[in-house]
């Protein structure tokens, strides 16, 4: 009786050894699952979504304080991969945040620029280049398309324009589905 | 010895449709008054302009060149004057427009100076890969892959095997079977450069057992001295037997790996056009400016085999041979399984430009049915590949299993898709999740390149604040050291201040007690005992 506490006591002090040195060898830093998330995420970090950044918004998923479906731009690929992701089931678009759309760019009408640097400081990628009283230009391949320069431009000289299909962007369009049935079946039935 | 053949999996017996554009020999096209030229003929980046408008420019005249590694310059095909550089359709499935250079020609044919390289046998590999760049010659057979990286080994790997395919396995095309006929030598020469430029031991020349007349004039062409390391294969006549690993298959037994290139089996692989280029650059200096093209189809009056001038509209092709344009019938850039519709017959020939088919629009077009999972696409699919999966998957745009089932290993035959009794336009569908998880993945690229940018600069605003913030606190602490200063320095004032009160003073005793020595005697006693 006496031994097998003795036994059991020991073997419990040992293992709480095992796991408490397992818990400090292995730690992992940061929460992988935000990682994950941010890497779906479609980076343009507009702001839609209300909070002030993908990697926001990713901190806030994991955390259960936000919904899966507030990211315009990332779309239905985005949620699905979400909700794969993380378990749940998808939902459409909280249109709260905005459309989906297709893709643009912006850029900027050089005549009309007055060189305020007020889009540069506004550009979360730093796509503007430009400096004080010199004409701003946007480096197109470098904009993700969040319009966040376009609300503090004091003139309005910067515009939305659709990304250019080359024909190395270019997409087969998905083929028609086939008939659930042929046709003779279906005006028979 | 006779070489042993081996079978690749699947595959089609076709009707071969070639005899009617076989009946005469190439005839030379005329010049158009006007030429399209497309900066982009090539897989890779296009080519930068560095010609401008109204400019004249001689035949063969570079007039883009390349700008990065996989990258080929473009060439003036005729002598004549820049009318214009902007966006024209070009053939190609989207129909869009690209950047081209259109030239007005002026009939003259004037050449440009060349500089050929008759010993070539006396240059580098890599001198001669340069001069193949410079002449712009992309692979002929179709994909138009820069010719030059093709004939790199690469570091640490060696080149056993060339092969030049003269297997033009799909129905109607036979620019590269009258080519093999009227021009041997051009071929075997341009082998003879490459097979120096891979540094190869062994070269076959294979084409379908269906071009006696073109094996024929080979084995002619070919002197004794080189039949000691030119190998000329007749293989069957089995679509798509001129898919680049499937001749590979037929005439090794090797397989090259999936995702793999040939050049992981040390061989590698040329169509007998990119030869015939090759030779012409090297021997003569003469930049990729023509090609052979075959005009066939239905609604063609007079099939034939033409000698085009690169840019040259197909509309002006299809009128010397006869085209009646009527609206049952689609033109088609390539051949019936693989090729694509052009929007207009505006469009003009580019380095790629085997074949134009005219090709009836109603018969083919039958409406898809659901599959019936007979299997048929499995059996005849020369890359062993599961079309009814990757269907599915491509159907439900699950674009991660439609890759576990090695998507990227279809080369887009077609032979699924001719066999299937449903009509699905299987190959449709795997060009369509092709092009969709090139996109995903362009947009993956972007994204990290976006984020890399945002964490960049959210360091940068961070550390900005940081030094403002020190900078702040080392002005703050500059000022209080300043002060401290200050208030020392008063003390230090009111001690001399002091001081010379304390000294006047003395000085003021010192003199009253000059008027009144009995009261100085003590004083001076005093200052005495403190010095």
């Amino acid at each position: 009786m006496f031994e097998a506490i003795i036994v059991l006591a020991v073997l419990a002090v040992l293992f709480g050894l095992l796991l408490g040195f397992a818990a400090v060898r292995f730690k992992v830093e940061g929460d992988p699952v935000v990682d994950q998330i941010d890497a779906i995420l479609p980076q343009t970090q507009c702001g839609q979504c209300t909070y002030a950044g993908c990697r926001p918004y990713a901190e806030a998923i994991a955390k259960g304080e936000a919904d899966i479906n507030q990211c315009p731009p990332g779309g239905e690929t985005v949620i699905q991969q979400l909700a794969d992701l993380l378990g749940v089931d998808p939902k459409p678009l909280n249109e709260e945040h905005g459309e989906h759309g297709e893709k643009t760019v912006v850029y900027i009408d050089e005549n009309e620029c007055i060189g305020c640097t007020l889009c540069i400081q506004a550009c979360p990628v730093d796509a503007i280049v430009g400096a004080a009283k010199q004409m701003h230009t946007v480096i197109e391949s470098e904009c993700t398309g969040c319009d966040l320069c376009i609300e503090p431009c004091p003139v309005d000289c910067i515009h939305i324009k659709p990304l250019e299909e080359t024909p190395q962007t270019w997409k087969w369009p998905a083929p028609p589905l086939p008939l659930e049935k042929p046709p003779h079946e279906a005006s028979g039935s | 010895m006779k070489r042993r053949l081996w079978h690749f999996h699947g595959g089609l017996r076709l009707p071969g449709h070639k005899a009617e554009s076989m009946q005469e020999p190439v005839h030379t096209a005329s010049i158009p008054p006007q030429l399209i030229v497309p900066l982009q003929q090539h897989i890779g980046e296009p080519a930068e302009p560095e010609v401008e408008v109204g400019q004249r420019v001689l035949k063969g005249q570079r007039l883009a060149h390349a700008t990065e590694y996989v990258s080929i310059p473009v060439h003036a095909p005729t002598s004549g004057t820049i009318r214009a550089i902007e966006d024209h359709p070009i053939p190609h499935p989207s129909g869009l427009q690209t950047p081209c250079i259109v030239i007005d020609s002026d009939g003259e044919d004037e050449w440009a100076e060349l500089t050929p390289h008759p010993d070539y046998t006396g240059l580098e590999p890599s001198a001669l890969r340069n001069v193949i760049r410079e002449a712009g010659i992309v692979g002929l057979g179709g994909a138009g892959f820069p010719a030059f990286i093709k004939l790199n080994a690469g570091p640490g790997n060696v080149i056993d095997t060339l092969v030049l395919n003269g297997a033009e396995c799909e129905p109607y095309i036979t620019c590269d079977a009258i080519l093999m006929q009227e021009q041997p030598r051009r071929i075997i020469d341009g082998l003879l450069i490459m097979r120096h430029a891979v540094q190869a031991r062994h070269c076959i020349i294979a084409l379908e057992n269906n071009q006696p007349q073109a094996y024929e004039s080979l084995r002619e062409a070919l002197s004794d001295e080189e039949k000691t390391f030119i190998e000329l294969v007749q293989v069957p006549t089995i679509y798509p037997t001129g898919g680049e690993k499937q001749l590979i298959k037929v005439l090794t037994g090797k397989e090259v790996p999936s995702h793999g290139l040939p050049l992981d089996i040390h061989m590698v692989c040329h169509n007998v056009g990119t030869a015939a280029a090759v030779a012409d650059a090297i021997h003569h200096g003469q930049p990729l400016i023509s090609r052979y093209v075959t005009v066939t189809g239905e609604a063609i009056g007079q099939p034939s085999n033409l000698d085009v001038l690169i840019g040259t509209p197909f509309s002006a092709l299809l009128e010397q041979c006869g085209w009646r344009d009527d609206q049952d019938h689609e033109l088609i850039m390539g051949g019936p399984l693989m090729g694509f519709n052009v929007a207009s017959p505006d469009v003009p020939v580019i380095k790629t430009t085997n074949c134009i088919l005219s090709w009836p629009k109603a018969a083919e077009q039958h409406t898809p049915m659901p599959c019936i999972r007979c299997g048929e696409c499995a059996r005849v699919c020369p890359a062993q590949l599961l079309p009814q999966q990757l269907y599915w998957y491509a159907r439900a745009k699950n674009f991660d299993r439609v890759q576990d089932f090695n998507l990227f290993d279809c080369i887009e035959c077609g032979c699924c898709a001719y066999v299937c009794p449903s009509h699905i336009p299987l190959v449709q569908y795997y060009r369509f999740a092709k092009t969709e998880i090139w996109a995903q993945e362009r947009d993956k690229r972007k994204a990290d390149l976006a984020r890399e940018r945002h964490e960049f600069r959210q360091e940068r605003l961070e550390r900005k604040k940081r030094e403002d913030e020190e900078r702040k606190q080392r002005k703050k602490e500059m000022l209080k050291k300043s002060q401290g200063d200050k208030t020392e320095g008063d003390d230090n004032k009111k001690a001399t201040i002091e001081a010379a009160k304390a000294r006047a003073k003395a000085r003021r005793a010192e003199s009253a007690s000059a008027d009144n020595p009995a009261d100085a005697a003590p004083a001076q006693n005093n200052d005495k005992e403190e010095s």
